[in-house]
């Protein structure tokens, strides 16, 4: 089985020098409609690891996501963000809703919606005229223009993002979200709608992400194929409880048998593709949109 | 004034145009609202919400009419149904699953308006000047008065929406984004329908209610065909409004005909100009 997190994360035990964790949900449960979601997921997620947060429909991805943000509350158990309440930490989360790309008709250039990403929740008009703040409009232009870069977007930030190709969206939302210096990165399936070589250079990116801005990413996904080689682990929802761990401990026979309480079969193609046979549900089917609970 | 008429000479042109007091009060509120309708615009062209703005200027017409019935002024009529009926376009919720709900709740919202309208104006023909100043518009009886109402709504609408410019902005690009990120969108909706109302029941006070979409869509339509930046948009789309105004009121004081058909034709042409300019270039 998987093991969780290492018994010295757990808070309680002297933290020292050791660097926070990014993430701890202990024994957290949600119920929604006395329905229970989520039961006793425990999960430690440290700064830089990109994870990939995945599970049938219905199993409570995004009811997950949203406890993290803060935006439903626990019957029982406790999320520390940074080792505050989620609530507290809700400026240090950058996220990414589950989305429809753009219509053709928005006329706003990317770079505008990554600027957005900085101020868009700011009240006033952006007028600088005291030199500090010129000073501060200059760095923001400077960071702006470095998260374009570092997504690769200069050449279609000044097209309007109507136009723009789902993959090339998604870079620039991720830029968006990542402008504010998040500490931890929440994205509700983001390669939903990307055609296979954009999921590759989407996960890459993320990939990169994580490890050189110091980014914990959390990635809701349906398959878990495109992501295989970047990732550092993956939580595995199903009926409400998670297994964490790496991809190779979670996704096998016995492992998912005993969470699905089903017997599950875990098929491996020659190209090295995972594909999961049994589920009551198939985790990979591509298709109509839900509304997870 | 005895027969305006248009000489080479354009210093002595304009000297006639504001030696008349009207004339003057005329150019007055038509700055005020080419100002108001070209920012409110360019926000609604931005949410595609055009036929909510077509609504509620057709709501001028219930609003006069039954403020003539009522004994109360003209001008608050028009901003009670304009406000009314944004509040009740509200009933629908924007977003990318509701759009039909939400088209049909302003179409039956616009088709009992007119329907009022044309039951208070057949109840007291004769309490209103026709309904044509009603409809297509006039700058002949622009009040100090007026002028002064004018300048305080669009003051509050326009500061209220530079408060709100930005949150404003990610909400109508993106509103899952802007909710994810803890703006209110939902109120910043309602907020700016009511905007809107307020915008054009300003406007329809120059233009006539039928031709309010002159200064509230085509300058800030205008302006995205040239610039995609947000503030330059704006700022384009009002010195575009401001142009159609002055040329349209200029126009209709030389000439017979009504100042909403000048203001009109301008706005148009101006497009038109704009969108030929564009597709000769690329």
């Amino acid at each position: 089985m998987a093991s969780l997190a290492a018994p010295e994360d757990r808070p309680g035990a002297p933290s020292g020098h050791r660097p926070l964790n990014a993430l701890s949900l202990q024994d957290a449960s949600v119920r929604l409609g006395g329905r229970p979601i989520l039961t006793a997921v425990n999960l430690e997620v440290s700064q830089g690891e990109f994870i990939a947060v995945l599970g049938p429909n219905g199993a409570g991805k995004s009811t997950l996501m949203r406890a993290i943000l803060g935006l439903v509350p626990l019957a029982a158990g406790s999320v520390r963000v940074l080792g505050r309440p989620p609530v507290q930490a809700r400026p240090l989360i950058g996220y990414l809703p589950q989305r429809h790309g753009f219509d053709r008709a928005v006329r706003i250039r990317g770079l505008d919606l990554v600027r957005l990403g900085l101020d868009g929740t700011r009240w006033g008009v952006p007028l600088a005229i005291t030199p500090s703040a010129r000073t501060r409009r200059r760095a923001e232009r400077q960071r702006i223009a470095d998260m374009i870069a570092l997504v690769g977007a200069e050449s279609y930030a000044h097209r309007p993002v109507g136009e723009l190709s789902g993959g090339e969206q998604q870079r620039l939302l991720i830029a968006q979200a990542l402008v504010r210096r998040p500490r931890i990165l929440i994205l509700d399936e983001p390669l939903d709608g990307l055609d296979l070589p954009n999921q590759t250079s989407v996960a890459a990116l993320l990939r990169r992400i994580a490890s050189s801005e110091e980014v914990s990413v959390l990635l809701v996904a349906h398959d878990v194929n495109p992501l295989l080689e970047y990732l550092d682990r993956v939580i595995y929802l199903a009926s409400g409880r998670a297994l964490t761990g790496p991809v190779q401990a979670v996704i096998t026979a016995p492992t998912l048998s005993e969470l699905y309480g089903a017997q599950i079969e875990v098929l491996k193609t020659g190209d090295g593709r995972l594909v999961v046979v049994g589920a009551p549900e198939a985790p990979h089917h591509h298709g109509t949109r839900h509304p997870e609970p | 004034m005895i027969n305006p008429s248009f000489s080479p000479d354009l210093l002595y042109d304009l000297r006639q145009l504001f030696s008349f007091p009207f004339m003057v009060n005329a150019l007055e509120a038509g700055t005020i609202v080419a100002v108001l309708a070209a920012v409110v615009g360019w926000y609604m062209v931005l949410r595609r919400q055009a036929f909510a703005g077509h609504t509620l200027a057709v709501m001028s017409f219930p609003g006069a009419t039954g403020a003539a019935l009522a004994g109360l002024p003209g001008v608050l009529g028009y901003y009670l149904a304009c406000v009314g009926a944004a509040l009740a376009m509200r009933g629908s919720r924007r977003g990318t699953g509701s759009r039909v709900t939400e088209t049909a709740t302003i179409g039956t919202v616009q088709a009992v308006g007119l329907a009022a309208g044309f039951l208070f104006l057949s109840l007291n023909q004769n309490v209103l000047g026709g309904p044509e100043t009603l409809l297509f518009g006039t700058f002949l009886g622009v009040t100090q008065g007026q002028v002064l109402s004018l300048l305080g709504v669009a003051l509050a609408a326009v500061i209220g929406l530079a408060v709100a410019s930005r949150p404003l902005l990610l909400a109508s690009v993106d509103p899952e984004l802007a909710e994810a990120r803890g703006v209110a969108v939902s109120w910043l909706d309602l907020g700016f329908l009511l905007l809107l109302g307020l915008a054009v029941a300003a406007t329809s006070q120059i233009t006539g209610a039928l031709l309010v979409f002159a200064l509230l869509v085509a300058p800030p339509a205008t302006a995205q065909l040239i610039t995609l930046r947000p503030w330059l948009g704006m700022a384009l789309s009002v010195v575009f409004g401001l142009v159609i105004v002055w040329l349209g009121l200029a126009a209709a004081y030389f000439s017979p005909y009504p100042v909403g058909f000048f203001i009109t034709t301008f706005a148009f042409a101006l497009y038109v100009l704009v969108a030929v300019w564009r597709w000769v270039r690329s």
